[in-house]
Protein backbone atom coordinates (compact mmCIF):
# COMPACT_ATOMS: atom_id res chain seq x y z
CA UNK A 1 0.00 0.00 0.00
CA UNK A 2 3.17 2.21 0.73
CA UNK A 3 3.79 2.54 -2.63
CA UNK A 4 0.46 4.07 -4.00
CA UNK A 5 0.59 6.41 -1.49
CA UNK A 6 0.80 9.42 -4.15
CA UNK A 7 -3.29 8.17 -5.47
CA UNK A 8 -5.16 11.61 -3.96
CA UNK A 9 -9.15 11.70 -3.79
CA UNK A 10 -10.05 14.22 -6.66
CA UNK A 11 -13.21 15.22 -8.27
CA UNK A 12 -14.55 14.56 -11.64
CA UNK A 13 -17.06 16.04 -13.62
CA UNK A 14 -19.74 13.40 -15.51
CA UNK A 15 -21.30 14.29 -18.91
CA UNK A 16 -24.27 15.25 -17.69
CA UNK A 17 -22.88 17.73 -14.70
CA UNK A 18 -22.85 15.38 -11.86
CA UNK A 19 -19.73 15.80 -9.61
CA UNK A 20 -18.09 12.38 -8.44
CA UNK A 21 -15.45 12.00 -5.37
CA UNK A 22 -13.30 9.41 -6.79
CA UNK A 23 -11.00 7.82 -4.51
CA UNK A 24 -8.13 5.79 -6.05
CA UNK A 25 -7.69 3.62 -2.53
CA UNK A 26 -11.19 2.79 -2.49
CA UNK A 27 -11.68 2.41 -6.23
CA UNK A 28 -8.47 -0.31 -6.39
CA UNK A 29 -9.26 -1.68 -2.90
CA UNK A 30 -11.97 -3.24 -0.68
CA UNK A 31 -10.83 -3.01 3.11
CA UNK A 32 -14.14 -5.23 4.17
CA UNK A 33 -13.64 -8.86 4.12
CA UNK A 34 -16.32 -10.79 2.16
CA UNK A 35 -19.52 -11.84 3.62
CA UNK A 36 -21.10 -15.09 2.99
CA UNK A 37 -24.60 -15.53 1.70
CA UNK A 38 -26.95 -16.76 4.44
CA UNK A 39 -27.72 -19.99 4.47
CA UNK A 40 -26.01 -20.45 0.99
CA UNK A 41 -26.03 -24.27 0.85
CA UNK A 42 -29.75 -24.52 1.60
CA UNK A 43 -31.38 -21.92 -0.61
CA UNK A 44 -34.52 -23.85 -2.03
CA UNK A 45 -36.27 -22.88 -5.21
CA UNK A 46 -37.31 -22.75 -8.84
CA UNK A 47 -35.40 -19.44 -9.32
CA UNK A 48 -32.11 -20.54 -7.69
CA UNK A 49 -32.22 -23.75 -9.70
CA UNK A 50 -32.71 -21.79 -12.51
CA UNK A 51 -29.81 -19.84 -12.17
CA UNK A 52 -27.59 -22.84 -10.69
CA UNK A 53 -28.37 -24.09 -14.68
CA UNK A 54 -27.44 -21.29 -15.84
CA UNK A 55 -24.31 -20.74 -13.87
CA UNK A 56 -23.11 -24.26 -15.04
CA UNK A 57 -23.87 -23.65 -18.87
CA UNK A 58 -21.79 -20.78 -19.08
CA UNK A 59 -18.48 -21.27 -17.19
CA UNK A 60 -15.93 -18.62 -18.45
CA UNK A 61 -12.57 -19.08 -17.85
CA UNK A 62 -10.05 -17.09 -16.63
CA UNK A 63 -7.31 -17.53 -19.10
CA UNK A 64 -4.26 -18.32 -16.80
CA UNK A 65 -1.64 -20.81 -17.12
CA UNK A 66 0.03 -21.26 -13.56
CA UNK A 67 2.01 -24.39 -14.61
CA UNK A 68 2.94 -26.94 -17.60
CA UNK A 69 -0.93 -28.09 -17.24
CA UNK A 70 -1.93 -24.63 -19.27
CA UNK A 71 -0.47 -26.18 -22.25
CA UNK A 72 -3.66 -28.74 -22.14
CA UNK A 73 -6.26 -25.74 -22.35
CA UNK A 74 -5.41 -24.97 -26.11
CA UNK A 75 -6.77 -27.67 -28.21
CA UNK A 76 -9.72 -27.07 -25.93
CA UNK A 77 -9.86 -24.14 -27.75
CA UNK A 78 -9.33 -25.42 -30.88
CA UNK A 79 -11.50 -27.27 -33.23
CA UNK A 80 -10.69 -30.55 -32.48
CA UNK A 81 -12.45 -30.44 -28.94
CA UNK A 82 -13.61 -26.83 -29.12
CA UNK A 83 -15.12 -26.11 -25.78
CA UNK A 84 -16.85 -23.75 -26.60
CA UNK A 85 -20.00 -25.94 -27.72
CA UNK A 86 -20.11 -26.24 -23.52
CA UNK A 87 -20.68 -22.96 -22.64
CA UNK A 88 -16.90 -22.67 -21.69
CA UNK A 89 -14.76 -20.04 -23.11
CA UNK A 90 -11.60 -18.36 -22.33
CA UNK A 91 -11.87 -14.50 -20.90
CA UNK A 92 -8.33 -12.37 -20.71
CA UNK A 93 -9.48 -10.38 -17.03
CA UNK A 94 -10.59 -11.59 -13.97
CA UNK A 95 -13.71 -9.64 -14.00
CA UNK A 96 -15.32 -11.17 -16.90
CA UNK A 97 -14.44 -15.11 -15.42
CA UNK A 98 -15.99 -17.33 -12.90
CA UNK A 99 -13.82 -20.14 -13.13
CA UNK A 100 -10.11 -20.19 -12.10
CA UNK A 101 -8.16 -23.21 -13.56
CA UNK A 102 -4.85 -23.87 -11.34
CA UNK A 103 -3.23 -25.85 -14.25
CA UNK A 104 -0.63 -27.83 -12.71
CA UNK A 105 2.40 -26.50 -9.83
CA UNK A 106 1.85 -23.22 -8.54
CA UNK A 107 5.54 -21.92 -7.21
CA UNK A 108 4.90 -19.08 -4.29
CA UNK A 109 5.28 -16.01 -6.82
CA UNK A 110 2.68 -17.70 -8.73
CA UNK A 111 0.11 -18.25 -5.72
CA UNK A 112 0.67 -14.80 -4.95
CA UNK A 113 -0.94 -13.62 -8.30
CA UNK A 114 -3.36 -16.79 -7.82
CA UNK A 115 -4.88 -15.62 -4.82
CA UNK A 116 -5.17 -11.63 -5.94
CA UNK A 117 -6.98 -13.21 -8.98
CA UNK A 118 -9.44 -15.01 -7.24
CA UNK A 119 -10.75 -12.62 -5.23
CA UNK A 120 -11.10 -10.24 -7.90
CA UNK A 121 -13.63 -12.29 -9.71
CA UNK A 122 -17.00 -11.99 -9.19
CA UNK A 123 -19.35 -14.54 -6.95
CA UNK A 124 -20.20 -17.48 -7.50
CA UNK A 125 -16.55 -18.28 -8.84
CA UNK A 126 -15.53 -22.00 -9.02
CA UNK A 127 -12.00 -23.52 -9.03
CA UNK A 128 -10.85 -26.63 -10.53
CA UNK A 129 -7.51 -27.67 -9.96
CA UNK A 130 -5.61 -29.26 -12.46
CA UNK A 131 -3.10 -32.39 -12.21
CA UNK A 132 -1.57 -33.66 -9.32
CA UNK A 133 0.31 -31.18 -8.56
CA UNK A 134 -2.27 -29.20 -7.02
CA UNK A 135 -3.43 -32.34 -4.92
CA UNK A 136 -0.21 -33.28 -3.00
CA UNK A 137 2.59 -31.09 -4.78
CA UNK A 138 3.11 -34.22 -7.23
CA UNK A 139 6.40 -34.75 -8.15
CA UNK A 140 7.07 -31.24 -6.98
CA UNK A 141 6.26 -32.07 -3.80
CA UNK A 142 9.64 -31.50 -2.08
CA UNK A 143 10.40 -28.90 -3.48
CA UNK A 144 11.49 -25.61 -1.56
CA UNK A 145 9.40 -23.18 -3.78
CA UNK A 146 5.88 -24.91 -4.99
CA UNK A 147 3.07 -25.56 -2.73
CA UNK A 148 1.98 -29.23 -1.70
CA UNK A 149 -2.33 -28.35 -1.30
CA UNK A 150 -4.13 -25.79 -3.38
CA UNK A 151 -6.86 -26.41 -0.92
CA UNK A 152 -5.30 -24.68 1.98
CA UNK A 153 -5.19 -21.19 -0.27
CA UNK A 154 -8.56 -20.90 -1.70
CA UNK A 155 -11.96 -23.44 -1.73
CA UNK A 156 -11.16 -26.46 -5.00
CA UNK A 157 -14.92 -27.57 -5.99
CA UNK A 158 -13.17 -30.14 -8.47
CA UNK A 159 -10.37 -31.80 -8.96
CA UNK A 160 -8.86 -33.46 -12.64
CA UNK A 161 -6.32 -35.96 -11.31
CA UNK A 162 -3.36 -37.18 -13.80
CA UNK A 163 0.45 -35.41 -14.74
CA UNK A 164 -0.84 -33.94 -17.16
CA UNK A 165 -4.41 -34.75 -18.00
CA UNK A 166 -5.21 -34.78 -21.10
CA UNK A 167 -7.94 -32.36 -23.12
CA UNK A 168 -10.59 -35.16 -22.79
CA UNK A 169 -9.93 -35.32 -18.92
CA UNK A 170 -10.73 -31.76 -18.38
CA UNK A 171 -13.75 -31.55 -20.79
CA UNK A 172 -15.12 -34.72 -18.20
CA UNK A 173 -14.40 -32.28 -15.49
CA UNK A 174 -16.21 -29.69 -16.54
CA UNK A 175 -19.29 -32.33 -16.83
CA UNK A 176 -18.33 -32.87 -13.15
CA UNK A 177 -18.43 -29.40 -12.23
CA UNK A 178 -21.37 -28.32 -13.85
CA UNK A 179 -23.30 -31.11 -11.88
CA UNK A 180 -21.93 -29.73 -8.76
CA UNK A 181 -23.12 -26.35 -9.66
CA UNK A 182 -26.47 -27.61 -10.55
CA UNK A 183 -27.16 -29.54 -7.53
CA UNK A 184 -26.00 -25.92 -5.35
CA UNK A 185 -22.90 -27.58 -4.34
CA UNK A 186 -20.68 -24.67 -5.78
CA UNK A 187 -20.87 -22.41 -3.14
CA UNK A 188 -16.99 -21.60 -2.91
CA UNK A 189 -16.80 -18.05 -2.84
CA UNK A 190 -19.25 -18.34 0.50
CA UNK A 191 -16.73 -21.14 1.84
CA UNK A 192 -13.79 -18.83 0.88
CA UNK A 193 -15.56 -16.04 3.00
CA UNK A 194 -16.89 -18.18 5.55
CA UNK A 195 -13.84 -19.45 6.47
CA UNK A 196 -11.12 -16.64 5.57
CA UNK A 197 -9.77 -16.07 8.46
CA UNK A 198 -8.21 -19.48 8.36
CA UNK A 199 -7.63 -18.88 4.40
CA UNK A 200 -5.84 -15.77 5.13
CA UNK A 201 -3.74 -17.14 7.84
CA UNK A 202 -2.36 -19.90 5.89
CA UNK A 203 -1.75 -17.52 2.87
CA UNK A 204 0.21 -15.21 4.64
CA UNK A 205 2.10 -18.10 6.50
CA UNK A 206 3.74 -18.25 2.86
CA UNK A 207 3.22 -14.95 1.34
CA UNK A 208 4.27 -12.85 4.29
CA UNK A 209 2.84 -9.11 4.86
CA UNK A 210 4.75 -8.11 1.62
CA UNK A 211 2.16 -6.36 -1.36
CA UNK A 212 -1.27 -8.18 -0.32
CA UNK A 213 -3.68 -5.68 0.19
CA UNK A 214 -5.94 -7.40 2.91
CA UNK A 215 -8.72 -8.28 0.63
CA UNK A 216 -8.72 -7.23 -3.15
CA UNK A 217 -12.37 -7.83 -4.52
CA UNK B 1 45.65 -23.31 -25.79
CA UNK B 2 48.64 -24.40 -23.80
CA UNK B 3 50.34 -20.84 -24.65
CA UNK B 4 47.50 -19.03 -23.24
CA UNK B 5 47.60 -20.79 -20.26
CA UNK B 6 51.52 -20.70 -20.21
CA UNK B 7 50.85 -16.44 -21.14
CA UNK B 8 48.38 -16.77 -18.13
CA UNK B 9 50.69 -18.79 -15.98
CA UNK B 10 53.11 -15.44 -16.07
CA UNK B 11 51.32 -13.02 -15.02
CA UNK B 12 49.00 -15.33 -12.37
CA UNK B 13 49.62 -18.38 -10.34
CA UNK B 14 47.87 -21.21 -11.40
CA UNK B 15 47.24 -23.94 -9.30
CA UNK B 16 45.80 -26.69 -11.56
CA UNK B 17 45.07 -26.84 -15.41
CA UNK B 18 42.87 -29.43 -17.06
CA UNK B 19 43.03 -29.64 -20.87
CA UNK B 20 39.36 -31.06 -21.82
CA UNK B 21 39.29 -31.25 -25.31
CA UNK B 22 41.41 -28.77 -27.92
CA UNK B 23 39.10 -25.53 -27.47
CA UNK B 24 38.08 -26.30 -23.28
CA UNK B 25 40.17 -25.45 -20.87
CA UNK B 26 39.88 -25.32 -17.37
CA UNK B 27 42.51 -23.32 -14.90
CA UNK B 28 42.63 -22.51 -10.93
CA UNK B 29 43.60 -19.66 -9.95
CA UNK B 30 43.88 -18.37 -5.62
CA UNK B 31 41.01 -16.39 -4.97
CA UNK B 32 42.95 -12.36 -5.14
CA UNK B 33 43.73 -12.78 -8.40
CA UNK B 34 39.94 -14.40 -9.47
CA UNK B 35 38.85 -10.85 -11.31
CA UNK B 36 42.61 -10.27 -12.43
CA UNK B 37 42.45 -12.85 -14.65
CA UNK B 38 39.22 -12.52 -15.85
CA UNK B 39 40.08 -8.93 -16.73
CA UNK B 40 43.43 -10.28 -18.34
CA UNK B 41 41.91 -12.98 -20.15
CA UNK B 42 39.11 -10.43 -21.58
CA UNK B 43 41.45 -7.82 -22.61
CA UNK B 44 44.23 -9.32 -24.07
CA UNK B 45 43.10 -12.66 -24.74
CA UNK B 46 40.32 -11.93 -26.79
CA UNK B 47 37.87 -13.83 -24.59
CA UNK B 48 35.15 -11.32 -25.14
CA UNK B 49 32.01 -12.94 -24.32
CA UNK B 50 31.16 -14.38 -21.16
CA UNK B 51 29.18 -17.40 -21.17
CA UNK B 52 28.62 -17.81 -17.64
CA UNK B 53 29.10 -17.34 -13.99
CA UNK B 54 28.31 -20.61 -11.95
CA UNK B 55 28.87 -21.94 -8.38
CA UNK B 56 29.63 -25.80 -6.73
CA UNK B 57 29.20 -26.38 -3.49
CA UNK B 58 31.98 -28.67 -1.86
CA UNK B 59 30.21 -29.27 1.23
CA UNK B 60 32.87 -31.52 2.15
CA UNK B 61 36.04 -29.55 1.33
CA UNK B 62 34.03 -26.64 3.16
CA UNK B 63 34.63 -24.63 -0.37
CA UNK B 64 32.34 -22.92 -2.76
CA UNK B 65 33.96 -23.26 -6.55
CA UNK B 66 33.29 -20.33 -8.84
CA UNK B 67 33.47 -20.92 -12.23
CA UNK B 68 33.65 -17.75 -14.91
CA UNK B 69 33.19 -19.72 -18.24
CA UNK B 70 34.67 -17.46 -20.51
CA UNK B 71 34.10 -17.45 -24.92
CA UNK B 72 36.42 -16.05 -27.69
CA UNK B 73 34.37 -15.74 -30.24
CA UNK B 74 37.00 -15.22 -33.05
CA UNK B 75 39.12 -18.38 -32.21
CA UNK B 76 36.22 -20.62 -30.66
CA UNK B 77 37.83 -21.26 -27.95
CA UNK B 78 36.13 -21.67 -24.43
CA UNK B 79 38.14 -21.23 -21.49
CA UNK B 80 36.76 -21.65 -17.45
CA UNK B 81 38.44 -19.93 -14.83
CA UNK B 82 38.00 -21.46 -11.80
CA UNK B 83 38.55 -20.05 -8.30
CA UNK B 84 37.82 -21.58 -5.21
CA UNK B 85 36.64 -19.62 -2.56
CA UNK B 86 35.82 -20.34 1.95
CA UNK B 87 32.28 -21.80 2.62
CA UNK B 88 32.09 -19.43 6.02
CA UNK B 89 32.93 -16.09 4.92
CA UNK B 90 31.44 -16.66 0.96
CA UNK B 91 32.92 -13.54 -0.13
CA UNK B 92 34.33 -12.73 -3.70
CA UNK B 93 34.96 -9.70 -5.52
CA UNK B 94 32.38 -8.28 -7.63
CA UNK B 95 33.05 -8.80 -11.62
CA UNK B 96 30.59 -6.52 -12.88
CA UNK B 97 32.48 -3.42 -14.44
CA UNK B 98 33.77 -5.73 -17.14
CA UNK B 99 30.05 -7.20 -17.52
CA UNK B 100 27.16 -5.61 -17.10
CA UNK B 101 25.00 -9.10 -17.38
CA UNK B 102 27.68 -10.31 -14.14
CA UNK B 103 25.22 -8.53 -12.50
CA UNK B 104 22.49 -10.91 -12.65
CA UNK B 105 24.64 -14.01 -12.40
CA UNK B 106 25.62 -12.08 -9.02
CA UNK B 107 22.77 -11.82 -7.71
CA UNK B 108 21.20 -14.93 -8.37
CA UNK B 109 24.50 -16.55 -6.63
CA UNK B 110 23.74 -14.19 -3.50
CA UNK B 111 20.17 -15.28 -3.08
CA UNK B 112 20.93 -19.14 -3.68
CA UNK B 113 24.01 -20.01 -2.67
CA UNK B 114 24.12 -17.03 0.29
CA UNK B 115 27.70 -15.78 -1.39
CA UNK B 116 28.07 -12.00 -1.56
CA UNK B 117 29.61 -10.17 -3.75
CA UNK B 118 30.56 -6.56 -2.20
CA UNK B 119 30.09 -3.58 -4.32
CA UNK B 120 28.17 -5.75 -6.86
CA UNK B 121 24.45 -3.42 -7.72
CA UNK B 122 21.32 -5.59 -6.57
CA UNK B 123 22.91 -7.31 -3.39
CA UNK B 124 19.87 -8.36 -1.00
CA UNK B 125 17.37 -7.86 -3.41
CA UNK B 126 15.25 -10.59 -4.47
CA UNK B 127 15.51 -12.48 -7.81
CA UNK B 128 13.78 -15.86 -8.12
CA UNK B 129 12.83 -16.40 -5.05
CA UNK B 130 9.78 -14.63 -3.54
CA UNK B 131 10.25 -11.59 -1.49
CA UNK B 132 8.69 -13.54 1.38
CA UNK B 133 11.01 -16.06 1.42
CA UNK B 134 12.59 -16.36 5.04
CA UNK B 135 14.93 -19.73 4.33
CA UNK B 136 18.82 -19.93 4.50
CA UNK B 137 19.91 -20.05 0.81
CA UNK B 138 17.82 -23.18 -1.45
CA UNK B 139 21.17 -24.08 -3.25
CA UNK B 140 23.56 -25.36 -0.22
CA UNK B 141 23.89 -28.86 -0.19
CA UNK B 142 22.96 -28.34 3.96
CA UNK B 143 19.58 -27.36 2.97
CA UNK B 144 17.33 -29.32 3.17
CA UNK B 145 14.76 -28.80 0.77
CA UNK B 146 12.21 -31.94 1.92
CA UNK B 147 12.27 -30.63 5.41
CA UNK B 148 11.71 -27.25 4.86
CA UNK B 149 8.45 -28.32 2.08
CA UNK B 150 7.16 -30.41 5.20
CA UNK B 151 7.41 -27.69 7.45
CA UNK B 152 5.97 -25.32 4.97
CA UNK B 153 3.38 -26.35 2.42
CA UNK B 154 0.75 -28.44 4.35
CA UNK B 155 1.80 -31.53 2.82
CA UNK B 156 -1.20 -34.30 2.49
CA UNK B 157 -0.90 -36.92 4.34
CA UNK B 158 -1.11 -40.34 3.04
CA UNK B 159 1.51 -40.38 0.39
CA UNK B 160 3.21 -43.53 -0.53
CA UNK B 161 6.00 -44.76 -2.27
CA UNK B 162 6.45 -47.60 -4.35
CA UNK B 163 9.79 -49.11 -4.83
CA UNK B 164 9.75 -49.76 -8.72
CA UNK B 165 11.97 -53.03 -8.70
CA UNK B 166 10.31 -54.65 -6.18
CA UNK B 167 6.85 -53.52 -7.83
CA UNK B 168 8.21 -55.31 -11.15
CA UNK B 169 9.09 -58.02 -9.18
CA UNK B 170 5.59 -59.05 -7.84
CA UNK B 171 3.88 -58.16 -10.52
CA UNK B 172 5.99 -60.21 -13.19
CA UNK B 173 6.81 -63.30 -10.81
CA UNK B 174 3.79 -64.04 -8.03
CA UNK B 175 5.71 -66.75 -6.82
CA UNK B 176 8.71 -65.78 -6.05
CA UNK B 177 12.32 -66.43 -8.24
Amino acid sequence: MEKFKDFKKRTVIAPDGEKIEIDPMKDYYCDAIPTPRKDYDKIPGILENFKNWARSESLWILAYGSGCGAIEMRPLMTPKHDAYRFGIQWRPTPRQANLLMISGYLSVKTLRIVVRAYEQMPSPKYVMGLGSCTINGGMYWDSYNTINRLDHFMPVDTYVTGCMPRPEALIAGFDELKKIIRAGKGVGADKYAENFAWYKENQKKILGDVGLPEYSW
Amino acid sequence: MKEIVNRLKEKFPVTAEIYQRDDLTFVTVEKKYGVDAVAYLKEYEGFTHLVLLTAVDWLEEGEFQLTYLLNNPKAKHDIGLRVRIDRETAEMQTAHHLWPAVTTYEQELNEMFGISFPGSPRQGHRFILDEAWQGPPPYRRDFDTKKYSEETYFPRPGRSKIDPSEHMKKKLYPEGM
